[in-house]
């Protein structure tokens, strides 16, 4: 019965969802000519298509989009090593979290996002600004929710492992490791948006190479179309990363009940 | 008599007060003996330090004064031999069943096909053959609490150390569980520290119920229980003198007047 009742909320679900896309797709294209608001405030969805298809061409849309692909992967995966990497080492000592506190929170209220310019004074017009700005992005859900999870592991689970004679790394990797993968997951997921945000600042800022450069280059001609192309592309890369968090999530985490793993998603 | 298994040595714990200077003696001066193949209980009432006990057992916690030995040799630090399982059944959730079982196993190296041959075997005595390749949030309370078991024995400890490990199930299932606990216990001979603050399980289950005082915590009776079937705890509930040994653990525990008391000083009971 639940079952059924599942498959008619995921067949209305989805039927709704179709249809919401059509009306908002209508809308676009044929709303602004309807409010008489002009084609460079709003473009319609047929001249911004048009755009995709000159830009692909003429602008080079797809190395554009390459090269903040590469950046977001390149801080996403740093930043998440990093940000785990020191979530573990805090998380085992008390004494490392208590002395660094202080300075990890005034960092964590820091907008990130500030550092753009100063990171590209440093770096230069090239990738390497970016990809700072979104491993310092990335770097806080991850540790912070790596951190919280070593901490509130069962200690009667430690017990459990060390009346087994358990080695300090045996207890890592066979309790406290994997105790931390769905926290970790919920930071990864956070991480993956918010690495597309990070790279987007810092090619908004200075250079010449990426999505944020299209939108900046859009603005300066007053090409409408071409700035919400940028904005789509950006959209798609980061549900895209977001989508390669939560299948990956899936396979690793497929020890837990389906229903938890749907609330999740 | 029979080799000595488990020995605590005049044993006294002291903490650390968390509301203010001084010590709080958990334990004081407690000494007693489990033999080899023996069942033993240990009753008291809350906070008396049955847990403390069970800590330094396993070697988790040191004794503040006194001694405490495994098969003649000095409890420092955990030891191969020993072996606890809780209330909680600390299943992890990644694991599968078997996996489960074998982790004892997997942390002190024993080769892969060993381990999986032990934990098949325990998996099929505990009737959970069919259920090795699932995971805990799949089985009911009892079945994960029998997992626990098998994980516990798997080890293949001298000693088990059991905190109340059926607390937290349902009455029929905790009858089911007390005599697979029992009949695995004298098959494979193995020796047994029960916590329990179920005076029944406490009779049943035991050759001799310890019954401890409040803290701090020290031993206050040895009642040695004459009873046949230790292995089959659902035949003793019927003799009639099961009754006997309750009431006398009733009296020796002074229930009434404890909880009335704790009522009247504003405790939770």
């Amino acid at each position: 019965m639940s079952n059924g009742h599942s498959g008619s909320l995921i067949r209305n679900g989805t039927l709704a969802s179709v249809l919401l896309l059509a009306v908002f797709l209508a809308a676009w294209e044929w709303g602004p000519g309807l409010f008489g608001i002009p084609t460079f405030i709003v473009p319609p969805l047929s001249m911004v298509a048009r755009e995709f298809v000159h830009a692909w061409q003429f602008d080079h849309l797809l190395f554009h989009t390459g090269v903040t692909v590469a950046e977001v992967l390149a801080g996403f995966i740093l930043g998440s090593l990093l940000g785990a990497l020191v979530g573990y080492l805090l998380g085992m000592s008390p004494t490392a979290e208590f002395a660094l506190s202080p300075y990890i929170l005034a960092l964590q209220i820091a907008p990130k996002v500030a550092f753009a310019p100063l990171f590209i004074l440093w770096m230069g017009f090239t990738v390497y600004p970016k990809i700072l700005v979104a491993i310092l992005i990335v770097f806080f859900p991850v540790m912070v929710n790596v951190l919280t999870a070593i901490r509130g592991v069962d200690p009667d689970l430690i017990n459990l492992a060390r009346s087994f004679k358990a080695t300090r790394a045996q207890i890592f990797w066979k309790i406290e490791f994997p105790t931390s993968m769905p926290p970790m997951f919920a930071g990864l997921r956070i991480g993956a948006t918010l690495a597309v945000v990070g790279v987007v600042v810092g090619e908004l800022v200075g250079g010449n190479m990426g999505l944020g450069y299209l939108l900046t280059f859009g603005e300066g001609q007053a090409d409408t179309p071409m700035v919400f192309v940028s904005i789509v592309m950006l959209t798609l890369v980061g549900g895209i990363a977001y989508l390669g968090v939560i299948l990956a999530e899936r396979r690793v985490l497929h020890y837990l009940p389906a229903q938890t793993a749907r609330r999740s998603f | 008599m029979s080799v000595v298994r488990l020995e605590y040595r005049n044993v006294t714990m002291r903490f650390a007060r968390s509301d203010g200077p001084g010590a709080l003696t958990a334990l004081n001066g407690v000494s007693f003996e489990v033999h080899d193949g023996e069942v033993v209980s240990l009753i008291g009432p809350s906070g008396c330090g049955k847990s403390t006990l069970l800590n330094i057992g396993s070697g988790l916690a040191a004794p503040s004064d006194g001694l405490a030995f495994v098969d003649g040799e000095r409890i420092e630090g955990a030891s191969a031999h020993v072996a606890f399982m809780l209330q909680k059944d600390l299943l992890l959730p990644w694991r599968t069943v078997i996996e489960n079982v074998m982790l004892g196993v997997e942390i002190q190296h024993v080769p892969p096909a060993e381990r999986r041959l032990r934990a098949r075997v325990l998996l099929d005595n505990f009737n959970l053959a069919e259920f090795s390749g699932h995971y805990p949030h799949q089985l009911s309370g009892g079945m994960r609490q029998r997992v626990a078991l098998a994980r516990t024995l798997a080890v293949d400890p001298h000693v088990l150390l059991l905190d109340e490990p059926f607390s937290a199930v349902d009455a029929q299932t905790r009858m089911v569980l007390q005599r697979d606990l029992a009949q695995t216990l004298s098959r494979s001979r193995k020796t047994a520290l029960l916590i329990t603050h179920d005076l029944l399980e406490a009779v049943t289950l035991s050759d001799r119920v310890l019954v401890m005082s409040a803290r701090p915590g020290s031993i206050i009776d040895e009642i040695a229980i004459d009873l046949p079937q230790r292995d089959d705890p659902i035949a003793r509930r019927r003799e009639p003198r099961v009754n006997d040994y309750v009431a006398r653990l009733m009296d020796r525990l002074d229930i009434v007047h404890a909880v009335i008391e704790k009522q009247a000083a504003g405790g939770a009971i």
